[in-house]
């Protein structure tokens, strides 16, 4: 496996950028020279809710089964990301848009009518943040950024402190109580070094999970959203591809067709280390101060 | 148009087609009671009451037919809206909801009326033999005849039609088909289509004005359906009405347009074209009746048609016992055509299970199957199944039909007793698509073949290697045997080659079988190679060529970007590799192309041939103007303009002058069990619909009759994308198991207010036949409907749950009952009127009484709900 740079530091305060004029996450974690940044744009539009994400991503990374709870929450007996689940599909039930979400050709003209009902459906997965907060957080380096700019959780590393569960702005990783270990989504990074599409956009039906290199993805995204607003779908916005955002844009990211907290997105994420530099400074400080003290005492020297 | 089907959930492999066709611009049509995943992503969800397609459908028939939307050059030349009926004839129109030749004491009707009016009829190519010598059949043997159901037999062409009518080109005869039609389906107005099936008149209109105007020349639309359309008591009607409407439209034969049947699950298509039914033989040859077909010249006699492919019925029937008899077969023992089973009436899978608990039938073998939670009525599946002699389960795992005998459901109840049930159980482990070769036929008639990727474990064998290890090992048996009813067992040819160390059965030298060979033993490349002779044999004459050259066609893979739009180089589709049937119809009269923009196939004057991008589904040479002379048969009584070379008069058949059990043209009539009257009729039900009565299965009152506001609901089964049919490939595995972890029922805030239903609590919902619990899912998706007046709320019931399994639950078919189809015996599960209440069902006997006493209330006797 590749070495990456991580752990803690202000990674992302300066960097290499890439092509959208957004950070390169591989560039700034010491890659010199490295594959174009992959990532998943996950259009919901097309999301017909079969969950061969899910499964596909549990049949291939050996994620465990996790519950056979009836939530009641719609088609959705997930419920969350989380250590055990890298691929949740969304279940969102709500009265239709007063704006027809889709117009027929003449002569029809605008469906009028149809039963006042709108099924949101959504495939969540980890962001793969090029501001990373998890792998910020990372006291023992188990979380790494890969070549690809994708972040993973190394297993047999970490030593399960937890830190990145409350540090994800998207409660995406989880520490699963079998192993004690943090887990989520690699991005198939097993597979991407065979060249492998991840198992979740591999099993997609309808091509709402799309991989690919990140700058392709956006201008897809773009287009696609352009398409659906001149098709009327005046709802449809892409969430996680401004590099410009809290989180420095997300490696996978998606279009939705309503606000982001319908799908239980936070509208607004920001990495949740964003004070950590000045943090760290004053921490720095204080760890030189004992450092110097320590040799000071030569407490270092072996008997 | 999806209608009659949830396509996204049941089908989302395929429907990445539609969502493919969606982005380049197609309109999405979903027709259901339920707003499912495929409406989610439909333009247009139509709300409709569960049972009310045909009036839904009718309603768009008579909307083009008086709005002249349809496509008058196509109905002309390509359809037998020209044909006209005889004077005998009468219409549902003249007779309160029923067609002439009914017959009300045995609920079957004659349909010697229905017939074309015509001159001299072509003789049958059939009729060279004495058949007439042959004394008639008695009334009631040809009662017998006609229940066994021959609506599948001969594929989509019927039974003989007359081969050359009196037709009448500008559609005025008053008997003229068209007129018929007109007549027929004029009280199906929009006014009527809403009270009927409570879709508004406005959203009626917009489908309507949709669908007719994306069809003509230049555009076509299709049709998806699937068990919809097909479980009810007039499901094969649901699906006649809609070919009606396509052949109006000129949607057949044509790119973009059609009917597609989505089947269950991976081949069922290929469970057809090789039948795992009763009633017919390989490629739609009719299972031989013990009244009808006594020796090969009469039952060539009666099963072939003068004109069109069924001309060579004996080809087909004779290369069939070439290939399962071998050497064994000559021409001097009628190629051991006695050597096959007759049918006596029907025989289907329900007709079985009321066998079985009288005592009839002695075993059962269950290749993937799970009555105890897949078919009708469970418990009856049960209770049948436990009246064997023995039982052979094969499947993956232990389903409820390996196991009911010690811990089913009327274990419980007590109606049954571990040590009371004689029948020996044997589960056999079944080997998964991926431990074994074979093919898949899919909805559009294309095979598959799939390859083995890992060796089955354990003991678990593949389907082939049992039914072929099963038969040596029979046949081991009996050799030597001189009794005359083991010939047929002895005679077989069972020669296939086995490899590896599980002596599997080479699945490709199946394949050689099915397609055929000459009496030199090379590969037969066309089924128009068959000889009458016995000098080739062939397992299917509609696969004939699948094994072309020797080679395997349907592995091949050649990516579509490789090759033209009909991409004919993946897989091989039956027949002749033709991707879309009937595709003459996709030019004019004159061979060429409706349009420029719909151009499939086309008559290239040069070369004198057919050419196109599709296969032709025509006689290679057969020039757009040639017309067959009076004495011609067969194929070379095909005109050069009839496109449906498969039927009896070329044409599309808007009026079906036979083959179906329940009328010539479709009519909406209410399900077995409903909450309503038939508004459109006085007729209520389908009259010849088939009633298994047993005390297990008693039906409820209907529409008005006293009693019936006991079950003021109408329930619907269906599937989840989560699991699979009965459950045995997904209630096992956990990453499933964990998606959709409880049987449930979908209803509405209305009824749930209206009941007392609580969300994600307990419901119970009841049927004269049994009850069942499932958690409550209360949803907007389910919407009340308005018919006659009155709101009417549906009640969803997905089917996968039984007692075993990582998550079990009660069996919606346990709420099902047995009145079937005529045609094809299939049950109405998708709409049963039923009642629902909070909370849990009653366990132990207490479950019976809570039947006895609804069965009380309503009133129900044995002849409750029998009546014609």
């Amino acid at each position: 496996m590749a070495h990456a740079a991580s752990g803690p530091g202000p990674a992302f305060a300066t960097g290499p950028a890439d092509a959208a004029g957004g950070l390169d996450p591989a560039a700034s974690s010491g890659y010199a020279d490295h594959p174009p940044r992959m990532g998943f744009f996950t259009d919901t539009s097309v999301c017909i809710g079969c969950k061969a994400c899910e499964v596909a991503c549990k049949e291939w990374n050996a994620v465990p089964a996790d519950g056979l709870d009836l939530t009641g929450m719609s088609y959705d007996n997930t419920g969350a990301l989380g250590a055990s689940t890298w691929r949740h599909v969304a279940f969102i039930e709500q009265p239709a848009p007063a704006v027809p979400d889709s117009v027929l050709p003449d002569p029809g003209g605008p469906i009028a009518g149809g039963d006042g009902v709108r099924w949101l459906m959504s495939s969540d997965v980890c962001k793969h943040c090029t501001e990373a907060a998890c792998l910020d957080v990372c006291p023992t380096g188990a979380l790494l950024r890969t070549e690809f700019g994708t972040v993973v959780v190394q297993d047999d590393v970490c030593n399960g402190c937890g830190y990145c569960v409350s540090a994800c702005p998207f409660g995406v990783i989880g520490r699963r109580e079998s192993d004690g270990g943090a887990h989520k989504c690699t991005l198939c990074y097993d597979r991407l070094g065979d060249g492998l599409t991840p198992a979740c956009a591999k099993a997609c039906p309808t091509e709402s999970i799309q991989f690919g290199p990140l700058d392709e993805l956006r201008e897809r995204a773009a287009g696609r959203v352009t398409e659906l607003h001149e098709a009327g779908v005046s709802d449809a916005r892409l969430y996680g591809a401004d590099p410009a955002d809290g989180i420095g844009g997300a490696g996978a990211f998606f279009l939705l067709l309503d606000e982001p907290e319908v799908y239980g997105l936070p509208p607004d994420p920001v990495v949740t280390t964003r004070d950590l530099p000045r943090i760290w400074r004053h921490a720095a400080t204080a760890a030189a101060s004992l450092a110097v003290a320590a040799i000071l005492s030569g407490a270092w020297r072996r008997p | 148009m999806i209608q009659g089907s949830n396509m996204a959930e049941c089908h989302p492999v395929g429907f990445q087609w539609v969502m493919e066709a969606k982005a380049r611009g197609a309109t999405v049509i979903h027709v259901d009671p339920r707003f499912t995943r495929t409406s989610a992503v439909a333009d247009l969800h139509v709300p409709i009451r569960a049972g009310a397609d045909i009036a839904f459908l009718g309603g768009i028939i008579n909307y083009a037919l008086s709005n002249e939307k349809y496509f008058r050059d196509y109905v002309v030349a390509y359809t037998n809206a020209a044909t006209i009926l005889t004077e005998d004839y009468a219409d549902t129109e003249d007779l309160g909801g029923v067609f002439s030749g009914f017959d009300r004491e045995h609920r079957l009707y004659d349909m010697e009326s229905w017939r074309y009016q015509g001159g001299a009829v072509r003789p049958a190519v059939g009729e060279r033999s004495p058949a007439e010598t042959r004394a008639p059949l008695t009334a009631a043997e040809m009662r017998k005849v006609r229940r066994s159901g021959r609506g599948e037999a001969h594929g989509s062409g019927g039974a003989a039609a007359h081969p050359d009518p009196d037709t009448d080109e500008t559609l005025t005869h008053p008997r003229c088909v068209f007129q018929v039609l007109k007549r027929h389906f004029a009280r199906y107005t929009p006014e009527q289509v809403a009270e009927v099936t409570g879709v508004p008149a406005e959203t009626f209109r917009q489908v309507c004005e949709q669908v007719t105007a994306n069809s003509g020349r230049d555009r076509t639309t299709a049709f998806v359906y699937s068990v919809g359309w097909t479980q009810h008591t007039v499901g094969v009607q649901y699906i006649r009405t809609a070919a009606i409407l396509q052949a109006l439209l000129g949607n057949m034969g044509r790119p973009g347009g059609g009917i597609m049947a989505l089947r269950g699950h991976a081949s069922i298509q290929g469970s057809t074209d090789i039948p795992t039914l009763f009633d017919i033989l390989p490629g739609y040859l009719p299972m031989p009746h013990a009244h009808g077909n006594e020796d090969l010249e009469t039952y060539i006699a009666a099963e072939t048609v003068a004109k069109g492919f069924w001309a060579n019925t004996r080809e087909y029937m004779v290369s069939l016992l070439k290939s399962y008899w071998g050497d064994a077969a000559t021409a001097e023992n009628d190629f051991c055509y006695d050597y096959l089973p007759r049918l006596t009436g029907s025989h289907s899978t329900y007709e079985t299970v009321l066998a079985q608990v009288a005592g009839e039938c002695k075993g059962y073998f269950l290749f993937g199957q799970n009555p105890a939670v897949g078919s009708a009525n469970a418990k009856l599946q049960r209770l049948g199944m436990a009246n064997l002699d023995w039982l052979v389960v094969r499947d993956f795992t232990l389903i409820e039909s390996a196991t009911f005998w010690q811990d089913g459901p009327e274990i419980e109840t007590g109606e049954l007793r571990t040590a009371d049930i004689g029948t020996e159980v044997f589960f056999l482990p079944a080997a998964a698509h991926t431990e074994k070769d074979g093919s898949f036929t899919n909805t559009q008639r294309m095979l598959q073949w799939h390859h083995t990727a890992v060796e089955p474990s354990g003991d678990a064998r593949s389907d082939l290697w049992f039914a072929y290890h099963l038969g040596r090992r029979i046949r081991a048996k009996l050799a030597g045997s001189g009794d005359e009813t083991d010939r047929p067992i002895l005679d077989l040819t069972w020669d296939y080659p086995v490899a590896g160390p599980l002596a599997e059965p080479a699945a490709d030298a199946v394949l050689a079988e099915i397609n055929g060979w000459d009496s030199d033993g090379k590969p037969l490349s066309s089924y128009t190679q068959l000889a009458a002779d016995g000098s080739t044999a062939c397992g299917c004459w509609i696969y004939c060529g699948a094994r072309a050259d020797g080679v395997n066609q349907p592995a091949r893979r050649k990516p579509g970007r490789e090759q033209n739009w009909v991409a004919n180089e993946w897989g091989w589709a039956w027949p002749a590799n033709r991707r879309i049937l009937y595709n003459r119809a996709s030019a004019d009269p004159d061979g060429k192309p409706w349009s420029e923009r719909k151009a499939l196939v086309w008559w290239d004057a040069d070369k004198k041939r057919w050419t196109g991008h599709d296969n032709p589904d025509f006689i290679a040479d057969r020039e757009p103007s040639y017309r067959p002379g009076k004495d011609a048969t067969g194929v070379a009584a095909i005109s050069g303009a009839d496109p449906f070379i498969m039927q009896a008069d070329g044409k599309a058949w808007l009026f079906a002058p036979a083959g179906l059990a329940d009328g010539p043209l479709p009519v909406h009539y209410e399900p077995q069990e409903s909450p309503f009257p038939n508004l459109l009729y006085d007729q209520q039900h389908n009259p010849v619909r088939e009633i298994l009565a047993s005390p297990r299965n008693r039906y409820q009152p209907s529409g008005g009759q006293r009693g019936s506001a006991v079950f003021p609901y109408v329930a619907t089964t269906y599937r989840l994308t989560e699991h699979h049919t009965a459950g045995g490939m997904s209630r096992f595995l956990p990453y499933l198991a964990e998606l959709q972890p409880a049987f449930f029922c979908e209803v509405s805030p209305e009824l749930a207010a209206e009941r007392g239903l609580e969300h994600a609590g307990w419901a119970t919902i009841v049927t004269a036949r049994n009850a069942i619990e499932a958690r409550v899912l209360v949803t907007e998706r389910m919407r009340p409907v308005r018919v006659a007046g009155q709101v009417l709320h549906q009640v969803g019931l997905p089917y996968h749950w039984g007692p075993n399994g990582l998550t079990a639950g009660d069996a919606a078919n346990e709420l099902a009952h047995l009145s079937l189809d005529p045609n094809v015996h299939i049950q109405e599960v998708k709409a049963l009127a039923c009642d629902i209440r909070p909370g849990r069902r009653p366990r132990g006997p207490a479950l019976l009484d809570l039947v006895r006493s609804y069965q009380r209330r309503a009133g129900i006797t044995a002849k409750t709900g029998t009546e014609a």
